[in-house]
């Protein structure tokens, strides 16, 4: 199938993603050459076949929901690129 | 001799004995990483493992840089985790922590493990110790290239597609993807969390089989894992191959395959026959779809599983001013800036084929079509007790030969991809070289929970072709 550049930029936005113009262009002709390559699989009638979402037979595996303190808070709060106290820093959300 | 040029078995058998102590081989792999350092094949060096193994005195081991290792940066060779630091281990470390293993280091790949050659990897390409001008293969890349360059003893992998069997194959090593459910996958980087297994990538097969009896066995922090009852996998394994059914599938011998690989495959199928197997033609008919349903199922679980990369709560955060005033630019330009372009290009087509209006005609078609997949060796499996195959098309391609053209790229995982796809374990075992002397590996597949004999069939294999 075809897919143009505005096709590129609007899964950029569904993925988060910034792109520049030139990696637009580029992946506009890239995915179109992957996805004509996928609908290989429009010669297959499938109309019958259950679709497989994972190889095994196992279903909805549960656990009691109860609190376990694994990790320590600073630990955890390390890895952040900002934080404060115990708290992720981000940018405004709320703006007034 | 040097300790360094011995399999996993000798190694314990010394260290058993008390000849050799488990930080003087520690230090000996350490040694040999330092003199090969432009292989490439770590991201991080841990100088700690001599001490370590003081402590310790366990045998030593590589790790994938997408499995955890607390208080070790795990990067997946990616800049966006650059800088993260593992708060906890993964189930397959606590496993190794209870046998005593010493880490040597974190092994390069593909960023997120998405690639076949370790080129998108952020930290560079690792080379293949046969010929520095070429890729060891990937997304493993580094582990194979370790083990292979008597960097590491052994090391962990994992494969979504392909990523242990196919470097295992151009590295001239043996790599194991087991049965989806038998290895947990707590505290592996998510990549397409139907498809990904860790396994144990070795020198040799009975070191495979002694590497997976460590890291198997059911986990409850893993979702996927099975209940089962733990076997010894090196048992049994020197059993001849007579009287075993062993199916070679039309479908991976086709054209574009190397005429030196297919010989050389064709020459195991005559041994194993020798030694009193019965070897006959099969058919997988859905095979040429592996690749398509492969691109739509693990690109969409990727979109998904890397989701979780905002720069908010962990790596990178982009520190341009616009990131700096707004969240949603923040979330876009971290992404942008983290990710390589392989991984973007996974992100767009997966996220592409969830969307609304192409859902049903791609991720839904291609689940659909992975239910005829493992169909195929359903149906083959109730007369074959294995299957032999080429790893891969090809000996190891040149550095760049690929890299630009995707598509290109995503072909060579040809014959890997199915076995993923159905869940079923495979493994490459080296088989020999090529006339420019490259490894040339052969995969063996099974069923289900099938890997004693896989194993079995793997160490005639190793043996027959070593005479």
């Amino acid at each position: 199938m075809k897919i143009t550049e505005k096709d590129v930029q609007y899964i950029a936005d569904l993925s988060r993603l910034s792109l520049s113009k030139e990696e637009i262009h580029t992946y506009a002709g890239q995915l179109e050459q992957i996805l004509e390559f996928i609908d290989k699989l429009n010669e297959l009638n499938v109309d019958n076949v259950e679709p497989m979402s994972s190889v095994l037979n196992i279903k909805n595996v549960k656990r009691t929901d109860s609190i376990q303190k694994k990790y320590e808070t600073k630990e955890i709060l390390d890895n952040s690129p900002k934080k404060e106290n115990d708290f992720f820093i981000v940018p405004q959300v709320i703006k007034g | 001799m040097n300790i360094i040029e011995l399999n996993a078995v000798e190694t314990k058998e010394k260290l058993d004995k008390k000849e050799v102590s488990s930080s003087d081989i520690a230090k000996a792999y350490l040694d040999r990483i330092q003199v090969r350092k432009n292989i490439n094949a770590y991201v991080s060096v841990f100088e700690d493992a001599v001490e370590s193994g003081k402590v310790k005195g366990g045998l030593p081991i590589a790790i994938k840089d997408n499995m955890n290792i607390k208080g070790k940066k795990t990067t997946c060779s990616s800049k966006i985790l650059e800088n993260f630091t593992a708060p906890f281990n993964a189930s397959v470390i606590e496993k190794l922590d209870k046998e005593n293993f010493v880490y040597l280091g974190k092994t390069n790949m593909d960023e997120f493990a998405m690639g076949s050659s370790t080129e998108t990897s952020y930290f560079g390409t690792t080379l293949n110790p046969h010929d520095i001008e070429r890729i060891p293969g990937g997304s493993s890349g580094g582990s194979a290239a370790a083990v292979a360059d008597n960097q590491a003893l052994w090391a962990l992998g994992s494969d979504t597609g392909g990523s242990i069997r196919q470097p295992a194959s151009l590295c001239g090593i043996v790599g194991l993807k087991p049965t989806y459910g038998l290895v947990s996958r707590y505290g592996l980087v998510a990549f397409a969390s139907s498809l990904d297994q860790i396994g144990p990538m070795t020198k040799t097969v009975k070191d495979n089989a002694l590497l997976l009896n460590t890291i198997c066995g059911y986990d409850k922090k893993d979702s996927t894992s099975l209940n089962i009852e733990k076997r010894d996998y090196t048992d049994g394994i020197k059993k001849s191959v007579q009287g075993l059914k062993i199916g070679l599938p039309k479908e991976y011998f086709i054209e574009g395959i190397a005429p030196e690989v297919k010989d050389k495959i064709m020459q195991v199928a005559h041994k194993l026959e020798e030694e009193g197997a019965v070897i006959e033609e099969v058919s997988l008919p859905h095979t040429e779809y592996a690749v398509p349903v492969y691109y739509i199922i693990a690109p969409s679980e990727a979109s998904s599983n890397l989701s979780r990369f905002d720069g908010v709560r962990y790596g990178y955060r982009s520190l341009v001013e616009e990131a700096k005033r707004d969240l949603i630019s923040m979330y876009t330009k971290t992404r942008s800036e983290g990710f390589g372009d392989e991984v973007t290009r996974r992100i767009l087509i997966g996220t592409f084929s969830l969307s609304s209006g192409y859902y049903d005609a791609y991720y839904l078609k291609a689940q659909k079509v992975r239910t005829l997949i493992k169909q195929d060796f359903d149906k083959v499996f109730e007369k074959y007790d294995c299957l032999l195959t080429p790893t891969t098309p090809t000996t190891a391609f040149k550095i760049g030969e690929k890299i630009n053209d995707p598509l290109q790229m995503y072909l060579s995982d040809v014959f890997t991809l199915s076995v993923n796809l159905a869940g079923v374990p495979g493994i490459s075992v080296p088989v020999g070289f090529s006339k420019n002397k490259l490894p040339i590996g052969a995969q063996l597949i099974s069923k289900h929970l099938n890997e004693s004999v896989l194993l079995r069939v793997a160490y005639n294999v190793e043996q027959l072709m070593l005479k």
